[in-house]
């Protein structure tokens, strides 16, 4: 018997494992590319296909409503984002290089706990909560849903900048009280730069969960607040008209370019 | 206590006490915005309901939580088990089990595949679930929407080839949903699936075959018991938010499909049951958090474990 040259023995190897993540990968990407190409479709119906066209995209730019709900969202990101960025880089800031001392874990605990929290639930109780606020102070404006948001966001924002703040070389700060900067001149021209790349990484971070909720915002929101999801939610219980998938399809262009854009800003750090 | 140790006793206060004035803001904005509003919903899980929701204020009642698992009957005044209540929890644990255990499925072949990849071509792979992970959910699910429908690609394909001669209807039923929550949460159970796997040392795996044991046997016996951190990690981090899901089964259950998320809901729109939703809430409360205590001890365990 002729002896085959054998392939060497692929240890890490698993028979069928390259099938399933092929499958995998073919199912996570299939949804959003129909939704996609459903909404550069010619036709109103959505099953089937009259060709290429930009209608639906013009239709959701001219929609008011859309216009007014996009501005929204980006308004209540942005703001939403910054205040959550800056406390949670103070809060950064008290929780990282130093001894455990007493209210450490407390802290720990208060700013995770949204994470753990489903979000319906978090929800009702803001529902609760702001109903009363509105009816005692006579304000409903979008303050609630700018505190709402800054809470959720605070985690997000905390993480990154936590973590670039534990990698940090202590050395450089001890450098800069050797040669007599006080602690003030010393965070702000060595700590202050060195932590940049988190403090970055938290706002995307924070601005992208923002961004995206529905669940909490739906809830929150008072007459004539809709966000962009919130307007979307509001659409998809109504017969669908392929401008939903135009607004989906920018948003969705939006959250690529900010996670593509937050993916380089973490490597570089690496 | 010379006056050294009353120097650096004296630093070492002033320290704390500076880190916690730079801990307020985040405190208090959590306080108003989370914690505070956490409180006050387990409070109004044991007020009166109002007449046009809301409660009745300082007027305190049990009827919250005992319409939690029990309803009276209006004519006869007998307890008997909320049935309905009982069927959406169960279908909201079942579904979110057998999403965990799909998702695990499917993630952990793929997770593995992505470990095993070059350098640069795992990291594109990664880069690829982490793009579904951080697009809105809502987007997400009206994408599995348009696979769903009765004009959708399921059907299309299903009337096309001849299999059926008319569409199923999936959308608006528990498989809708079950569709739904396996696409939109897969990313959350391969992204922990890899972080494990790639830690792989594969000394072992080749030991396992030096051993004479088999591909499967190496899987069973080398390769999962090294992940299986990864495995608690993904499972549990699938399943809170199933439990929990409110858009997917509002958007693919239509009305009738609901889950806790969606039941609690329902007592603060149309019930005008805000105890009873307060209490359901808490229910929810309480089974995430037995899930993540049960996650903490398993991940504590296994780490000490791996102490060589």
């Amino acid at each position: 018997m002729a002896t085959e040259r054998r392939k060497p023995f692929a240890i890490k190897a698993q028979p069928g494992f390259g099938l399933v993540a092929m499958l995998c990968f073919f199912m996570l990407y299939l949804p959003i590319a129909i939704l996609v190409v459903y909404a550069f479709n010619a036709g109103e119906n959505i099953a089937l296909w009259e060709g290429f066209s930009l209608r639906w995209f013009q239709s959701a730019w001219a929609n008011e409503t859309v216009q007014e709900a996009a501005m929204r969202s980006l308004f209540l990101a942005s703001v939403s984002a910054t205040i959550a960025t800056i406390v949670a880089g103070m809060a950064a800031i008290a929780t990282t290089r130093t001894a455990p001392y007493r209210g450490l874990t407390f802290k720990y605990a208060m700013i995770n706990q949204p994470l753990m929290v489903p979000e319906i639930v978090t929800a009702v109780s803001l529902l609760i909560v702001f109903s009363r606020f509105k009816v005692w102070t006579g304000y409903s404006g979008i303050g609630y849903l700018v505190l709402a948001h800054t809470a959720f966001c605070i985690p997000f924002a905390y993480l990154p900048i936590r973590a670039r703040l534990e990698n940090m070389d202590l050395t450089l700060e001890r450098a800069a009280a050797d040669l007599y900067a006080t602690p003030w001149q010393a965070f702000k021209r060595v700590t202050l730069p060195l932590l940049v790349p988190g403090l970055v990484a938290g706002y995307m971070l924070a601005f992208v969960i923002s961004l995206d909720d529905v669940v909490i915002t739906e809830f929150v929101k008072s007459g004539g607040q809709e966000t962009l999801p919130t307007y979307m939610l509001g659409q998809l219980r109504r017969a669908v008209s392929p401008e939903i998938n135009a607004i989906a399809t920018v948003f969705l262009a939006l959250s690529v370019l900010l996670v593509t854009l937050f993916y380089f800003v973490n490597r570089k750090k690496n | 206590m010379s006056d050294a140790t009353r120097i650096a006793e004296n630093a070492r206060r002033a320290d704390i006490r500076n880190r916690w004035w730079l801990t307020a803001p985040a405190l208090f904005i959590l306080f108003v915005a989370a914690i505070g509003p956490l409180l006050v919903v387990l409070l109004y899980s044991f007020m009166l309901k109002g007449d046009f929701g809301d409660v009745k204020y300082g007027q305190f009642s049990l009827d919250g939580w005992f319409s939690v698992f029990f309803e009276r009957d209006i004519f006869d005044d007998t307890v008997g088990i909320a049935e309905a209540h009982v069927s959406i929890l169960w279908r909201s644990v079942k579904l979110s089990l057998i999403t965990t255990l799909l998702t695990l499925f499917i993630g952990f072949p793929t997770a593995y595949y992505i470990s095993i990849q070059e350098p640069r071509r795992r990291d594109l792979l990664v880069f690829m679930v982490t793009i579904p992970f951080w697009t809105n959910i809502l987007i997400r699910t009206f994408a599995m929407q348009e696979v769903v429908r009765n004009e959708g690609v399921i059907n299309t394909l299903l009337v096309w080839s001849g299999i059926v001669d008319r569409p199923i209807q999936i959308m608006y039923t528990d498989w809708a949903i079950f569709f739904g929550m396996v696409y939109v949460y897969l990313p959350l159970m391969v992204l922990p699936l890899y972080a494990s796997m790639e830690k792989i040392d594969f000394r072992l795996v080749e030991a396992g075959y030096d051993l004479y044991a088999g591909r499967f046997q190496v899987l069973r016996r080398v390769i999962i018991p090294l992940v299986k951190p990864g495995i608690v990690a993904g499972s549990i981090l699938v399943f809170i938010p199933s439990l929990g899901a409110y858009v997917t089964p509002r958007v693919l259950g239509g009305g009738k499909n609901l889950m806790l998320g969606n039941l609690i809901d329902l007592q603060f729109g149309q019930g005008k049951n805000w105890p009873l939703g307060s209490a359901l809430s808490i229910t929810l409360l309480v089974i995430v958090t037995v899930a993540l205590l049960f996650y903490v001890r398993n991940a504590s365990k296994s780490g000490g474990g791996h102490g060589h």
